[in-house]
């Protein structure tokens, strides 16, 4: 079996957004940039699967701009057999990404494909359902844990109330959570052997995806900061602050 | 405009997170109808109908809905969708995971976790960890939004009187079966709509520290909180995190205890009211965003305001 995992370039979490001065976007010119954190977790996922004899090739998958390439070997470092590489330059929204997977889907056919949950720019959280829909397949949103049996996957997914367990048919789409593992880091010869891996790159033009915006971005903007606290010195103070200061208690 | 609310609910009661999603589909148009998809759901449905406003409720009462799942709900709302501008539903786990599934069949766009009505087309949504507030216009024929639920003050859940329609299900896909819920069992008040909150993060420590918050909660009739670091180390369940990629809370009091201020953290409650912080190290990003910092050992600080709150 295949698995195919998706490879967002995003801000490195530990970054804080900034926007441009002329409003019209964020700020990501000599920032810091990185993997997008829940889809290095799929990508762990994909690879522990392989090694449990669960699937035999793992193809990772980015679209953006050049860097992107970056982002691909991350994966292929960390284990990932090949990458594809959808380029523009353009922002594609959680509907287009999800077009753009169907398609590749349709060539590759794997047999499962693992996503992250959410995207920690756009905060979306949509491309992994949008998908599923599209193909026509299961979803395992938020997971938690997996647990391949041929015909189906057994899932346990982060809700509200706790947890959830399903019995998804195969081939179905996961979205990962933050309890699912701890990806690795790659290894020095690991981040040689990567190099060498196949990267297929293919201009998205050539995909004949409609990826056409729907939405108008109207503005951004940075939402005003809390003014400025003060520090107590005891425990006294504070209950004493909150119940005839701030009355909340 | 006709806009159907997809109604958060378990089958006899109708979910707090609906009743703010409702004074969000008022911004957006006049004619707002409730879908109450489950089985044996008629008590939510009659909950629905008493919702100030509600135009009428269609009730798809099948045992395919039981569970909510995506893959069998989607199908339901996608026949449904032509009479409606607008699908709206809470940005709970449940909405996350059905609503971009609809709007993928339906070929629109969905939007995500909304954080104002600007006009019946154009929302305002946080992005990058709530670091920027994004404002969009939707070019869709039909709008699929998520609500943010914290943004929105809670309809009232009585005054209303609409017609209740049933409606035939859609059958089931077969895709997905449900095994089994794990639900995390407090006698506190629910996170997202607790008025208090104690959140206690990677320096409790241990479980077995948290107990201390759980007194503090009990006094307060507050909700008990975590940071992912206390989720991740299992000192709590995975629905105690607040942050980016867990809850959003908005309390009027958030007392985060042992919590170093993360963005990701930050970005579940700095909305909150009032902010207290209790960290011993004094440069910790969180006291940067509190009202009130004390800068104390937690397993001083946290008898001792135990203490104080028995002599209120
Ligand atoms: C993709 C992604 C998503 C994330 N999502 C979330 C999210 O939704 N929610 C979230 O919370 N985090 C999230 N994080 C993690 C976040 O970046 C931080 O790692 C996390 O919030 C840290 O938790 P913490 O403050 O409990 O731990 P730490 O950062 O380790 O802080 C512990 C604090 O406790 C204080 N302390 C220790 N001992 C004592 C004592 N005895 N008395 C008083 N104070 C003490 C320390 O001074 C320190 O400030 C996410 C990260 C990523 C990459
Ligand atoms: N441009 C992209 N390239 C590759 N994967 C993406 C891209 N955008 C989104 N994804 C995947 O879709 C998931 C959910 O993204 P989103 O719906 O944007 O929050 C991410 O965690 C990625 O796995």
């Amino acid at each position: 079996m295949k698995i195919l995992v998706t490879c967002k370039r995003v801000l490195d979490p530990y970054v804080k957004a900034r926007v441009k001065a002329d409003g019209t976007g964020v700020n990501l010119d000599n920032v810091k940039m990185a993997m997008n954190p829940f889809d290095e977790i799929a990508v762990e996922e994909a690879i522990r699967l392989r090694e449990t004899g669960k699937a035999e090739e793992i193809i990772a998958v980015s679209i953006g701009a050049a860097k992107c390439e970056e982002t691909l070997r991350t994966a292929l470092a960390m284990g990932a057999d090949r990458a594809v590489h959808v380029v523009t330059d353009d922002d594609i929204e959680p509907l287009g990404v999800a077009k753009v997977l169907k398609h590749l889907v349709d060539a590759e056919q794997p047999g499962l494909v693992i996503m992250g949950k959410q995207a920690i720019d756009g905060d979306s959280n949509q491309a992994g359902q949008m998908l599923s829909a599209l193909l026509g397949w299961a979803q395992g949103t938020n997971v938690s844990k997996v647990e391949l049996n041929g015909e189906t996957a057994n899932i346990t997914r982060e809700i509200d109330g706790g947890l959830e367990r399903l019995t998804l048919k195969m081939p179905c789409v996961l979205t990962s959570d933050l309890r699912l593992n701890e990806p690795r880091y790659a290894s020095l010869p690991n981040i040689m052997k990567a190099k060498k891996k196949p990267l297929d790159k293919k201009p998205l033009e050539e995909l004949g995806v409609d990826t056409a915006p729907r939405q108008t971005l109207v503005s951004v903007s940075e939402p005003p900061p809390r003014a400025a606290g003060v520090k107590v010195a005891s425990v006294a103070e504070l209950v004493d602050k909150l119940k005839n200061e701030a009355q909340v208690i | 405009m006709s806009i159907l609310i997809i109604a958060e609910h378990d089958n006899a009661e109708i979910k707090g997170a609906t009743l703010n999603t409702l004074t969000a589909a008022n911004k957006m148009g006049d004619a707002v109808d409730v879908l109450v998809a489950g089985a044996g759901c008629g008590a939510a449905a009659e909950a629905a109908a008493a919702l100030p406003g509600v135009r009428s409720v269609k009730v798809a009462d099948s045992a395919e809905y039981a569970n909510q799942l995506a893959e069998n709900v989607a199908p339901l709302i996608v026949q449904m969708a032509g009479d409606y501008s607008h699908i709206v539903a809470p940005a709970t786990t449940n909405g996350k995971n059905l609503m971009p599934r609809v709007a993928a069949m339906l070929d629109v766009m969905a939007i995500s976790d909304i954080s104002d009505v600007v006009d019946a087309d154009t929302f305002e949504r946080p992005i990058y960890a709530g670091n920027v507030l994004s404002v969009i216009k939707s070019n869709d024929a039909t709008k699929v939004v998520t609500v943010r639920t914290t943004k929105f003050e809670a309809a009232a859940t009585t005054g209303g009187s609409a017609t209740i329609d049933a409606i035939s299900g859609a059958g089931d896909t077969g895709l997905a079966t449900f095994e089994g819920q794990d639900l995390t069992q407090s006698d506190r008040p629910e996170l997202t709509s607790a008025k208090i909150i104690v959140s206690g993060g990677r320096g409790m420590q241990n479980g077995d520290n948290f107990k201390m918050l759980d007194e503090i909660a009990g006094k307060l009739n507050a909700a008990v909180g975590a940071s992912r670091a206390a989720v991740d180390a299992g000192f709590v369940p995975n629905d105690y995190q607040v942050g980016q990629t867990g809850k959003v809370v908005a309390p009027d009091l958030y007392i985060a205890v042992g919590i170093s201020g993360a963005i990701q953290h930050l970005a579940g409650m700095k909305d909150s009211k009032t902010i207290v912080a209790i960290n011993n190290d004094e440069e910790a990003p969180i006291f940067q965003v509190a009202d009130y910092g004390l800068v104390m050992d937690l397993f001083e600080a946290v008898p001792q305001l135990s203490a104080e709150l028995d002599k209120l």
